[in-house]
């Protein structure tokens, strides 16, 4: 459109030409080290693009993953540990009150990361921001395995607590969806030959998804369902015993962080793999 | 403690899955590190 | 206006769109979305005799009867929301957390007499998480019977220190 040639985005290869994109876009983006992309711009960098520098994602995370990677590690299993052993047998339940140490965090998490798909595919969107492309690539798989071990975990628990595996009430249901939506994400965003098709294809699909995720939350509320209501709440005290609610914040605390970490070690590898691929090919067409 | 085999199912569930992310992200990292230091004597990581 | 700008105003536009579509879908199948009928809706909604579906509620207070229907373990109890109450009938063991003043969910038809025949009966669980010996300190200063329904509010009890002397 209009506003003069938008020079940024030309460095980053979205802007050439269909056929002569596929090869000379990861070869500008990198083939001068990986500040070349800012560096040769002459417009003043937007804020936003500022976090999209590869070689600063690489030195900002390499020093804030080792940190993280532990901080996870202890928290989870001082949950785990204090969710096993140390907290109380709820009075109905029994001990499979325990499975709650899994379950509700992975939920929580499942729902999260799908809230930072939704934000990277806006990223990649609207502002086509390179990392927002391969972080909605990386956080898909993680966000699949919460979604499952949440599924998973309710399952071992509405066995012995409800009397069944599975029912098909709207938040078993809903969650379902946003297991599947994972994997569409998954699937879709490797289906296609040229990357950039693929991300644009599985923002879509991620942001489309997006309505599943109030439905998830408030389905509890708005119908009448099998699963109970929210326990922990904005509004209210909430409906559990200390020593129970303390050992689950720690555990979501450490999945948070655990799952923080898991895409951010994904998203090095696969910003280090861009660039070997950028290099080999910067290398290929100088000798041929 | 009653139903520990469903506890155990669980937390084991957490454990392979969290786990297996972690060391797959972790080894596929070590190889791009190896593999971008052999091709790219500057590349700083 | 520039292209991100465009984009990020398409972007929006289509996300209303989708939520609006979203929303009157949903509400439009609101009925079928339901997983089971509460007893007042039974006498209103009525659904047709021999008709398949789920009723759900509390297990009266002082209903419950076990006994052995056509030779197997079974049991009577009736369902209750507060307003309507529907007498139910199962053949087959009840789960382990079916008590008088617990939520149910009951799988089955409704007989010509009004009598609910349970094919499965699911226990629903509320969203309180509590200590055994917190709730028998709430039975015990009489703040709560179980089968009454309901705990009381959740900040009364939910930092007991000394559950055994507290109530």
């Amino acid at each position: 459109m209009r506003g003069g040639p938008d020079i940024t985005r030309a460095a980053h290869g979205r802007k050439l030409p269909e056929p002569a994109r596929l090869q000379t876009a990861p070869a500008r983006d990198y083939v001068g080290g990986v500040d070349a992309t800012l560096s040769r711009s002459p417009q003043p960098v937007r804020n936003l693009h500022r976090f999209a520098n590869p070689g600063r994602f690489l030195r900002i995370s390499g020093r804030l993953l080792p940190p993280l990677a532990v901080a996870a590690a202890i928290l989870t299993a001082a949950g785990f540990a204090w969710g096993l052993f140390f907290a109380p047998a709820d009075w109905q339940q029994g001990d499979s009150v325990r499975i709650m140490y899994v379950h509700v965090p992975a939920a929580w998490l499942a729902s999260s990361g799908y809230v930072a798909l939704a934000v990277c595919s806006v990223l990649s969107l609207v502002w086509r921001h390179p990392l927002a492309d391969l972080a909605a690539v990386e956080i898909g798989p993680v966000g699949a395995g919460f979604a499952a071990l949440c599924l998973a975990t309710g399952s071992l628990w509405g066995k012995p607590t409800w009397g069944a595996w599975w029912v098909w009430d709207a938040r078993l249901t809903s969650m379902l969806v946003l297991f599947f939506l994972y994997l569409g994400h998954v699937a879709l965003v490797r289906a296609f030959d040229d990357p950039q098709r693929g991300y644009r294809a599985g923002a879509i699909l991620a942001l489309v998804g997006v309505v599943d995720l109030p439905i998830i939350k408030f389905s509890v509320d708005w119908w009448n369902t099998l699963h109970q209501p929210s326990t922990i709440t904005l509004t209210g005290a909430p409906s559990m015993y200390v020593g129970m609610l303390w050992p689950l914040l720690i555990c979501a605390l450490g999945f948070t962080l655990g799952f923080a970490a898991i895409v951010t070690a994904r998203l090095r590898a696969a910003v280090m793999e861009r660039r070997i691929r950028a290099l080999l090919m910067a290398r290929a067409r100088e000798s041929g | 403690m009653d139903h520990l085999t469903y506890i155990m199912a669980s937390y084991g569930l957490a454990v392979v899955i969290g786990g297996g992310f972690a060391v797959s992200a972790w080894a596929r990292m070590r190889r791009a590190r190896r593999r971008l230091a052999a091709i790219d004597p500057r590349g700083r990581t | 206006m520039t292209r991100k700008k465009r984009r990020l105003i398409i972007l929006l536009a289509s996300g209303v769109c989708l939520g609006s579509a979203a929303a009157l879908t949903l509400s439009a199948f609101n009925d079928s979305i339901v997983f089971f009928v509460a007893p007042s809706d039974v006498g209103t909604k009525a659904p047709a005799p021999g008709r398949t579906f789920r009723l759900g509620g509390l297990v009266e207070a002082g209903s419950v009867e076990r006994t052995r229907l056509g030779g197997k373990p079974g049991a009577r109890f009736r369902v209750t929301d507060g307003g309507a109450a529907v007498p139910v009938e199962y053949v087959g063991i009840l789960p382990d957390l079916f008590r008088e003043g617990q939520g149910v969910v009951a799988l089955g038809t409704l007989r010509a007499d009004g009598v609910f025949m349970a094919a499965e009966v699911l226990a629903k669980h509320d969203e309180t998480y509590m200590p055994k010996e917190v709730a028998d300190a709430l039975k015990k200063s009489g703040h709560w019977n179980p089968d009454q329904g309901p705990p009381p509010p959740a900040a009364t009890w939910n930092t007991l220190t000394a559950p055994k002397n507290g109530g």
